[in-house]
């Protein structure tokens, strides 16, 4: 009878839908639902993973199919019957449940692969099943090897480096504009976290003189002193557009800040040099129509979106030699499990063998008379050696690679054959 | 003997010049980096191809060979591709190659199209000034065409960036900004040369027929050329005309160069036509 099995119960973006996905989105926390799995029959340790793309259990329990079912009903409580949610669910396991729960963490099974949020989430959802005592040796094992697959992943292959984010794809395209970014100046109107972020990229990559124009004087210049940079008011933006290249706008407000025929009169004085501007806020800050203007480059935040998605075909080719790795750590990891079967029975018979000898020790050496100590320990170690040899091989057998796809039973013959108690 | 080696010159001139840019096609779809050194080494044995053909040429005639259509389209492929290999040891851009040797290739194709004539050279142009004239122009057209090429890069890669539909030209071309300094870079050098083309033309012509200037046909339309190239260099300087607006004017001066090549030969002939 197998010992422990490693399973894997979810659903993702892929092959369900928003509407559904919904119903069991697990939003108040990880506690409550922790607690409900935990009454779950025969999970010997468990854990639960929420985000706004799957839902997954992953749990470590003495198998049956009984098992998978509660999951799914815990899963799904009152939502869906099972005819109805049967086509939504995976489910997984042993291996199968490995290389699902690493393909996860390395971002291979994300809606935009490569992003790198999940391994986070990964993480947190973690941290609350060990704080709960959720999770044991194989569960932490498990999920500590699937952080140490991701961050592989993302050092041996250039799955995080393209435009993931919208960022980078700003970043992007402004070295197909201006070649590079070297002494580009930044204005970065509004002064939210999404402008402080793209400020970063851009400086990151060479842009200098970061200007700041915000509606409250105090926010910019709190901004700006993150970039040495210098911040303005908003009605001095037109003045700080004939100096600046790059144009970041993200401020909230309501309607179009800065209008084509408010730049075209600017151009002449800038010389035409190409302004390029990335407008992040929703609603839009700036005039579509400025465009059409010649040196003039304007991107909104769906056009970005889409050189996001250009750089696809690039991830998919690192994305193979990701799932090389995965297959790789997934293969490793079920050879450490198929080890954490053996390792009670080799315990058990050590045992044995230790029982056996101090046992025919204590019957014999009473009655030996005129032993000297040193021939008493002599006496001793023979006997403890002649039980050491014979178990060798057979202890050899257990731990080689031989019927490795049934090493459950081969662990089965190996104890009734030595007469080892059957494993709880 | 020495037609016959001519002959075959040509022929492996055309066949090694397809090979050059079907390699750098290859390298364009491919962006594998081994073929561009290939495809490069391909294209200067070209370019040195192309010199030992005019000098053959040279010999045979006894003047320099570029008083037919044959011998001139011939110069000005060898021009394009000298100011490109020329240029590409100072600087590179990316996949410009690929452009300028498939330029090459169409004119060295019109070129076999043509007849491979031999003219004789009416006496009154057998002078030392035939190379420098004829030499400067043809070089003036060679950076002009550079400049041409680079345009025509640019508002690929402009509508793509302005389209925002990121196609296959994207990722295959480079920045605007290394285009535009490209355009102008070979704009100054074409531009330059061309002036000294029409000076030294004008030297030549006055000791040939005692005018500087007697508004042939070709004389004119090398002016009109002339303007279109000095009107945007000077909107460059003052302006700073640059991006699109330099691109398309860089095509429309190019047209007339190919014009004053060309057309002014079939359609208003003068002075300067080839066949008598």
């Amino acid at each position: 009878m197998p010992s422990e099995t490693i399973l894997l119960l979810g659903v993702n973006h892929k092959n369900t839908p928003l509407e559904v996905r919904e119903k069991l989105a697990l939003s108040g926390g990880y506690e409550d639902p922790l607690e409900a799995l935990g009454r779950v029959d025969g999970l010997r340790e468990y854990y639960l993973l929420s985000t706004c793309n799957r839902v997954e259990v992953l749990v470590s329990a003495s198998a049956g199919a009984e098992v998978e079912r509660a999951l799914a009903g815990f899963l799904f409580g009152d939502a869906l019957t099972p005819e109805q949610y049967e086509k939504y669910l995976y489910c997984y396991r042993n291996e199968e449940a490995i290389h699902h729960l690493f393909m996860v963490a390395a971002s291979l099974d994300s809606m935009i692969v490569g992003e790198s949020q999940i391994l986070g989430q990964l993480k947190e959802a973690y941290r609350w099943s060990s704080k709960l005592k959720c999770t044991g040796p194989i569960l932490n094992k498990l999920l500590h090897k699937s952080f140490s697959v991701a961050k592989r992943v993302r050092s041996e292959t250039q799955i995080g480096s393209s435009a993931v984010s919208i960022s980078y794809a700003a970043i992007e395209l402004a070295r197909k504009i201006f070649g590079s970014l070297e002494n580009k100046r930044v204005l970065l109107i509004g002064a939210g976290e999404m402008a402080e972020l793209a400020a970063e990229h851009l400086v990151g990559n060479g842009a200098k003189d970061v200007v700041v124009a915000n509606r409250t004087l105090e926010n910019a210049l709190d901004l700006a002193k993150r970039f040495n940079g210098r911040a303005v008011g908003l009605d001095e933006l037109l003045e700080q557009l004939e100096q600046v290249d790059i144009i970041v706008s993200s401020t909230g407000a309501p309607g179009v800040i800065l209008h084509k025929e408010d730049v075209k009169p600017l151009m002449r004085n800038r010389r035409n040099k190409p302004l390029f501007f990335i407008d992040i806020a929703v609603p839009r800050d700036l005039d579509p129509a400025l465009n059409d203007l010649d040196n003039v480059y304007l991107y909104d935040i769906d056009d970005l979106n889409n050189v996001v998605e250009l750089n696809k075909a690039e991830r998919d080719k690192e994305a193979i030699k990701a799932s090389r790795i995965v297959d790789e750590e997934a293969l490793k990891f079920k050879d450490w499990l198929a080890g954490l079967a053996i390792t009670p029975t080799l315990a058990a018979l050590r045992e044995k063998g230790d029982l056996i000898v101090r046992a025919e020790l204590e019957r014999t050496l009473p009655r030996l008379d005129g032993l000297s100590a040193r021939d008493r320990e002599n006496v001793e170690r023979m006997a403890g050696a002649i039980v050491s040899k014979l178990l060798h091989d057979p202890m050899l057998f257990l731990k080689s690679e031989s019927c490795k796809d049934q090493s459950d039973m081969k662990v089965d013959i190996f104890r009734s054959v030595f007469g080892l108690e059957k494993k709880q | 003997m020495l037609s016959e080696i001519n002959y075959l010159l040509f022929n492996s001139v055309v066949v090694v010049s397809f090979v050059a840019s079907a390699v750098y096609l290859v390298f364009f779809f491919s962006q594998r980096e081994d073929l561009r050194t290939i495809a490069r080494t391909i294209f200067i044995g070209s370019g040195v191809l192309q010199s030992f053909y005019i000098l053959s040429r040279y010999i045979i005639a006894g003047h320099t060979p570029i008083t037919s259509q044959h011998e001139a389209v011939v110069f000005f492929a060898w021009s394009v591709t000298w100011a490109y290999l020329s240029f590409h040891w100072r600087y590179s851009v990316r996949n410009f190659g690929t452009f300028v040797s498939i330029l090459v290739f169409i004119m060295l194709l019109i070129a076999a199209m043509v007849s491979r004539e031999f003219h004789p050279l009416a006496p009154a142009l057998q002078s030392l000034w035939l190379p420098v004239h004829a030499g400067v122009a043809v070089m003036a057209y060679g950076f002009l065409a550079l400049a041409f090429c680079g345009a025509i890069m640019y508002l690929l890669q402009e509508r793509e960036l302005k389209s925002k539909k990121f196609g296959f030209f994207f990722s295959r071309l480079p920045s605007l900004d290394s285009l535009d300094q490209l355009n102008n870079h070979c704009l100054t050098a074409g531009f330059g040369l061309l002036t000294l083309g029409i000076i030294t033309g004008s030297i030549w012509a006055r000791q040939a027929w005692g005018t500087y200037w007697h508004w042939d046909p070709k004389e004119t339309w090398s002016l009109i050329t002339w303007f279109l190239y000095a009107a945007q260099i000077h909107q460059r300087f003052t302006l700073g005309w640059r991006g699109k607006r330099a691109a398309v004017m860089s095509i429309v001066g190019f047209i007339a160069v190919i014009f004053t090549l060309w057309g002014v030969n079939y359609l208003l002939g003068g002075v300067h036509s080839y066949a008598q």
